[in-house]
């Protein structure tokens, strides 16, 4: 019970990227997908954000000289969530379009219909 | 420091700058020359690095910016990162040129400086995987990676490519989130994101006991992610789809690097960031023996049943990607060695058999399915050998380049005997399931067609050109590359070996 109490971040996160990844798996619909693959993203980026968080501290902005290091938290995960959200942002742009070019051209955006209308086109 | 450490920033930033200015050229002439002069000038500083670092046998690291080690980023750079970065600048060259008329032919004119784009984007993310030092960079470059080799799938734009893409996509996805998470927990257990500071961690963590759960995690996660993107057996489901249906060039880079590129940044997490006794220590190995061993049977088993050459290609990689990873699996080092030698001699036959089977297809009216395909080897006579050669080099005929990697798989299996016995007993099995569908396909193509090629033209149901068309020289010529490389990997496999044996060594 302790254990559940002192990391409930981690295990909230855990939960999510469960959520998120089977979203993405397994849902037919293809904007469900896209929707899973950010709560996936953002389970990550919690688990970092999570741990780089000291509690009582503040940002690392350095102000007035005050350059001790025990006041701050650790920017370095901050900066990797940055950066994932980038990534995260230019992959969901990418399967949106997709998606739209898919709806565009069968008029469903159920992925399995979309398989076998294509594999129709093919034959 | 010497100047030439500044190789491997050079090439990736090159072709950085490449893809960032391809899309201005209105010219496709142009563009394909610029490209290829590009790729060419990586190809000739990777070689330059490759011969001073293996005859200096030396290794260092450069640092990005002027950030110290445990804060700044780093490249790392030794005889094995340059070997697989002139390799696969070489096999990018060749087929890009090989494949220049499917590309000319299968994308919109106006998309095709950004089919260039994505390629040199993808050799950057490529080369940058291969010399990284730095985990969290890997991932970023995954990313990258993975945008690339998904655009190129969609180049040529059909309604089942597009299909194929977003598979890839998601599959791709669902291990770049795998891989992250194990990423952000082993920077939690370990305070740190450059491999040798990581590893100094690893080990301590390792030796004390403490963590061992997380530690497992993590490493899981990313062996899983990095699995789920080079198609291990059972993560395979995308990949015959994405590499049957894109353009001939787009295979072949996805069958031939694409995949590799993960596979190495595996090979050097398992040095460099954890030791091989850890990850042995760990279970990790008997896990990546067996699904390469399910890998090597299964994806053989599943090109039986293909018709469609390019499919039947493509579920021949799986099986590839399963040798390679039973023999990181087996957790010796001449077992990496084979790995290692298994991914140049995968990347040097692959992009050839793809190209080759392009030149069949174009002088039997465009029809992929075996049947059409028979005799198409008299009407192309070089392609029809290429195809040949690369046919009995997967098989693993001596005098090929397949052939080297088997034995040393075998020699790297010696250490116990549970390993012995499943590797040879697999190891049997699977050369005779290539030969049973690689030898028809070869004794089909240079037989007689059975039927007049009328009949053909009413049972594929399309219309098959009258007139040859015009071979391209371009493919001929990079075919022939193609087969000389591959003799000079399976005759010479004695010095190449020593070669990747110098480059492990300094890795670790």
């Amino acid at each position: 019970m302790e254990v559940i109490l002192s990391h409930y971040y981690d295990i909230a996160s855990v939960i999510l990227f469960g959520i998120g990844f089977f979203t993405l798996l397994l849902h037919r619909n293809l904007i469900k997908k896209i929707i899973g693959l950010n709560i996936m993203d953002t389970s990550i980026f919690l688990f970092l954000a999570s741990k780089g968080y000291i509690f009582g501290r503040v940002a690392p902005i350095v102000s007035e000289g005050a350059t001790n290091a025990e006041l701050y938290i650790n920017p370095v995960p901050s900066g990797l969530v940055l950066t994932g959200i980038v990534v995260s942002v230019s992959v969901s742009a990418f399967l949106l379009a997709l998606a739209q070019r898919l709806y565009k051209k069968y008029k469903t955006i159920n992925l399995d219909e979309i398989i076998v209308l294509a594999k129709k086109e093919e034959e | 420091m010497p100047f030439v450490y500044n190789v491997p920033f050079f090439s990736i930033i090159l072709c950085m700058v490449g893809g960032i200015v391809t899309p201005f050229f209105r010219n496709r002439r142009l563009t394909q020359i610029v490209n290829a002069c590009l790729v060419a000038a990586v190809f000739a500083m990777s070689l330059t690095l490759f011969i001073i670092l293996l005859s200096a046998e030396d290794s260092f690291t450069y640092m990005m910016g002027h950030f110290p080690a445990p804060w700044g980023n780093e490249l790392r750079a030794g005889p094995l990162e340059a070997l697989m970065a002139m390799v696969f600048s070489a096999i990018m060259l060749l087929s890009l040129v090989g494949g220049m008329r499917g590309i000319n032919d299968d994308i919109r004119p106006t998309r095709i400086p950004l089919y260039y784009t994505m390629m040199n984007f993808l050799l950057s993310s490529m080369l940058a995987l291969i010399y990284t030092n730095d985990m969290f960079t890997a991932y970023v470059f995954i990313e990258i990676n993975t945008i690339c080799a998904c655009s190129i799938v969609m180049a040529k734009d059909s309604g089942m490519t597009v299909v194929a893409t977003i598979r890839y996509l998601i599959m791709s996805l669902l291990g770049s989130g795998f891989f992250l998470f194990g990423v952000s927990i082993l920077y939690t257990i370990t305070g740190h994101l450059l491999m040798s500071n990581v590893q100094q961690s690893v080990i301590a963590l390792a030796e004390s006991g403490q963590y061992t759960v997380p530690l497992v995690t993590s490493l899981g996660l990313m062996v899983l992610g990095l699995a789920i993107k080079s198609a291990l057996y059972p993560f395979h489901s995308w990949l015959p789809n994405a590499h049957g249906s894109s353009t001939t060039a787009s295979s072949a880079i996805l069958s031939g690097l694409v995949l590799k590129g993960y596979i190495i940044l595996l090979v050097k997490m398992c040095y460099r960031v954890f030791t091989p006794e850890i990850m042995a220590s760990l279970h990790i190995t008997e896990v990546m023996f067996v699904l390469g061993v399910l890998g090597m049977i299964m994806g053989s088993v599943k090109a039986l049943r293909e018709t469609h050459i390019k499919r039947m290609i493509a579920y021949s990689s799986v099986a590839q990607i399963g040798y390679i990873f039973m023999g990181m699996g087996l957790g010796t080092t001449v077992g990496i060695m084979a790995a290692c030698f298994h991914i140049l001699a995968h990347a040097f036959t692959k992009p050839m058999l793809f190209l080759s089977a392009n030149g069949l297809v174009d002088v039997s009216g465009h029809q992929y399915e075996m049947k059409a395909l028979r005799g198409a080897a008299r009407r192309d006579i070089l392609s029809g050998i290429g195809f040949t050669v690369g046919a009995l080099s997967m098989i693993g005929i001596p005098l090929f380049a397949g052939f080297a990697p088997k034995i040393f798989l075998g020699i790297g299996s010696m250490e116990s005997n549970f390993h012995m016995i499943v590797t040879f007993l697999a190891l049997a099995l699977s050369t005779l399931l290539n030969a049973l569908y690689y030898v028809p396909a070869v004794v089909a193509f240079w037989s007689k067609p059975k039927q007049p090629q009328a009949q053909v033209q009413e049972a594929g149901g399309a219309v098959l050109h009258r007139e040859m068309p015009k071979r391209s020289v371009f493919l001929l010529s990079s075919i022939g590359v193609f087969i000389v490389l591959n003799f000079v990997l399976g005759i010479a496999y004695g010095p190449i070996m020593q070669m990747i044996t110098t480059g492990l060594n300094l890795l670790g």
